[in-house]
């Protein structure tokens, strides 16, 4: 895999890390709930056939200023920034998890900023019979597996890249996911039913089969509520974080749908 | 030297075997295990036992503040210190404290310290903790990344309400309000004395520093394990510039006083293996949510005193041992003049001038909780008044009303009628 390249958005003054990679019509990612620690093979692969830019949310490895987000209007305000900083301009966006539930946002509230959606198994919604999984009430140690089939793929995913200082490393890590609390907290429902109906644009789902975070189930409650045209694909052997865990057989869906 | 008689009210019905069949004494404690027949008679007893500490000559009563937790049966402190202040007259009332960010609008707490402190003639200690996660995060569903924030800005409001001689606006990044007019104000002035219970942070400590407020460490592990933070704390208060005014700082302390050791080693074991096996049983997942520790503390690798606690529960397996209890100082026993002798020593080694003193711990019957209230208010006490006060003035302790200006009940009208 040969490095993305980097540049940097400022979203309320601070810094966002803006990664990029391939040619080809414009791929925006908003990544899950660990951030991007490092390039992943799923957006390798979306590589081969399109320029894949990937900005770094607020609070997420290689991006400052979650401590500036305090209302839903704030986030969305600054998810709206770093995009259109990162040059999103009717083009295609992707958005998992914690990154999802923030793309829907987008979708919704700047109608023209994107042509087309994939929601990779996105937060936002609340279904009391199949509650989230508490994130923040989980067992030292056992993130990895609760996020992902192959932990052992995720833990390297998410460790300290090579070069960065372990302690300042684990700070990012704890940073990364005190901004996903900072969202989410406590029942990772940040009321986006209310707004799913203005997302007009097609919309692909996608959902690991496995997911121990977020119910499958949620695929079918995102489908009604958006106003376009959505499809919902399971992708059998993934988690959480499909796109880590399947990166084939997202790659192919989401390549599929552009 | 100030002692005062701290009170965490514990349920003391807990199963035998609560920690092999229960998951936490926190958070999802068993709702099931609480009998509010049982709880009737704990509170009164407790207040029983508080009153008679009063009675006794110790120079306060605190309470404080925990939420769905099976050792701390106060989610409201402030309502405990409204019915202690009526059957107090002396002593002060130390409200230890309200969690501040639990609060909307903050507003509240600066209202109901101001009763506290007019009810009482002026014997209110108003202290105010950020609150442990296992409170704040989980049981009132705080976001841990706003939490300090939250807190700050509602210390700021409170301290604003009580001391603006004018009803005024209040435009605050998480409360906003148009007339901020609180009836009543504190009878103290410019305000009752601001005490901060703290993990450790050297922020905390300089804080306090900054706004001249009284440190207090509230450990359940005794003086030893106490003893480093305690010496942080007066190392960062001497590169401040600031003296070693024992009075300072607060500091907690389990004790068990009886005729002699041996009695003691007999009467508190069971209390004390009750709560340092039963009511310390806290799940760690809700230790350490992300967020509550800042970015400096966790760069100093300082580990707060709630996530201790939860380490330390998920570590003690089998528990605590009545021997490991008393041999690391978690509780102090011994006879009159062997608790006496400790914590003169550990009030020097510390340097602290307020001790805050656990009586009642675990399980103990109030017949066991006045015996020893009443041997520490006899024989331990007169041996550690005067300590420090030769060379340094309490500046952090309430002003009441002079004694002839402060009103006493009535008896009970019941009683009257009869």
């Amino acid at each position: 895999m040969s490095a993305p390249s980097e540049r940097s958005v400022a979203v309320n003054g601070a810094p966002c890390r803006v990664w990029e990679k391939g040619g080809g019509s414009p791929v925006f990612y908003l990544a899950g709930l660990l951030g991007l620690p490092r390039w992943t093979p799923f957006l390798d692969r979306l590589a081969e056939r399109h320029r894949v830019v990937a900005p770094s949310i607020p609070g997420f490895p290689g991006a400052a200023g979650h401590d500036r987000l305090d209302q839903p209007l704030d986030w969305v305000a600054a998810v709206l920034d770093l995009l259109e900083g990162a040059g999103l301009a009717g083009g295609d966006l992707i958005g998992a998890s914690i990154g999802g539930a923030l793309a829907a946002e987008a979708a919704a509230m700047a109608p023209g900023l994107v042509r087309r959606l994939v929601l990779i198994a996105p937060f936002g919604l609340y279904d009391k019979a199949a509650p989230p999984v508490d994130l923040w009430a989980q067992k030292p140690g056992s993130q990895a597996a609760l996020l992902s089939v192959r932990p052992q793929t995720c833990a390297a995913f998410a460790a300290a890249p090579e070069g960065v200082d372990v302690t300042e490393w684990s700070i990012v890590a704890t940073r990364a996911n005190e901004t996903a609390a900072r969202l989410l907290w406590p029942l990772a429902d940040t009321r986006l039913e209310r707004r799913l109906h203005r997302i007009r644009c097609p919309t692909l789902i996608l959902w690991g089969a496995e997911d121990k975070v977020l119910a499958p189930s949620y695929a079918q409650r995102f489908a009604a509520g958006i106003a376009g045209k959505s499809s919902v694909r399971l992708i059998p052997g993934a988690g959480h974080l499909a796109d880590l865990d399947a990166p084939g057989a997202a790659a192919e869906a989401v390549l599929e749908a552009l | 030297m100030k002692l005062m008689c701290f009170h965490l009210m514990p349920y003391t019905r807990l199963p035998d075997d609560f920690r092999e069949r229960h998951n936490s004494v926190w958070v999802d404690v068993d709702r099931s295990l609480l009998d509010p027949a049982i709880a009737h008679r704990l509170y009164n007893e407790f207040m029983d036992e508080l009153e008679y500490a009063a009675q006794h000559g110790f120079d306060a009563v605190c309470v404080n503040e925990h939420h769905s937790n099976g050792y701390g049966l106060m989610p409201s402190p402030n309502l405990i210190a409204a019915a202690l202040a009526r059957r107090t007259s002396d002593a002060a009332i130390c409200v230890m404290g309200n969690s501040l960010a639990l609060y909307n609008p903050p507003t509240r707490v600066a209202e109901e310290m101001a009763m506290l402190d007019c009810i009482s003639g002026g014997r209110l200690i108003a202290g105010f903790p950020v609150g442990t996660p296992m409170d704040t995060c989980y049981a009132y569903g705080q976001n841990p990344s706003m939490l300090r924030a939250r807190y700050l800005e509602a210390h700021d409001l409170i301290l604003e309400a009580w001391t603006r001689p004018e009803t005024f606006a209040f435009n605050g990044r998480f409360n906003q309000q148009r007339y901020v007019n609180i009836w009543p104000h504190p009878l103290q002035k410019p305000h009752p004395p601001i005490w901060i219970p703290g993990g450790g942070s050297v922020e905390t400590w300089q804080w306090c520093a900054a706004r001249d407020y009284v440190y207090c460490y509230l450990s359940y592990f005794g003086y030893k394990a106490g003893r480093e933070t305690m010496m942080g704390f007066w190392r960062e208060m001497e590169r401040l510039g600031k003296d070693r005014n024992p009075y300072r700082a607060g500091f907690l302390q389990f004790v068990g006083v009886a005729e002699s050791r041996e009695e003691a080693m007999r009467i508190y074991k069971e209390p004390a293996e009750y709560f340092y096996n039963r009511c310390l049983h806290v799940d760690p997942r809700y230790g350490n949510p992300p967020g509550y520790n800042s970015e400096a503390t966790q760069r100093a690798k300082i580990t707060s005193q709630v996530t201790l606690v939860t380490q330390r529960a998920a570590t003690m397996g089998g528990g605590a041992s009545w021997e490991e209890i008393v041999a690391k100082g978690f509780v102090i026993i011994g006879s009159p003049d062997e608790v006496a002798d400790q914590l003169r020593k550990v009030a020097t080694d510390l340097n602290v001038g307020h001790f805050m003193l656990l009586m009642q711990f675990g399980n103990m019957s109030r017949d066991v909780a006045n015996h020893n209230i009443r041997l520490f208010a006899e024989r331990v006490a007169p041996q550690l008044r005067g300590l420090f006060d030769d060379a340094w003035e309490d500046r952090w302790w309430p002003k009441p009303l002079p004694k002839p200006e402060r009103v006493a009940p009535q008896p009970e009208a019941r009683e009257a009628a009869e």
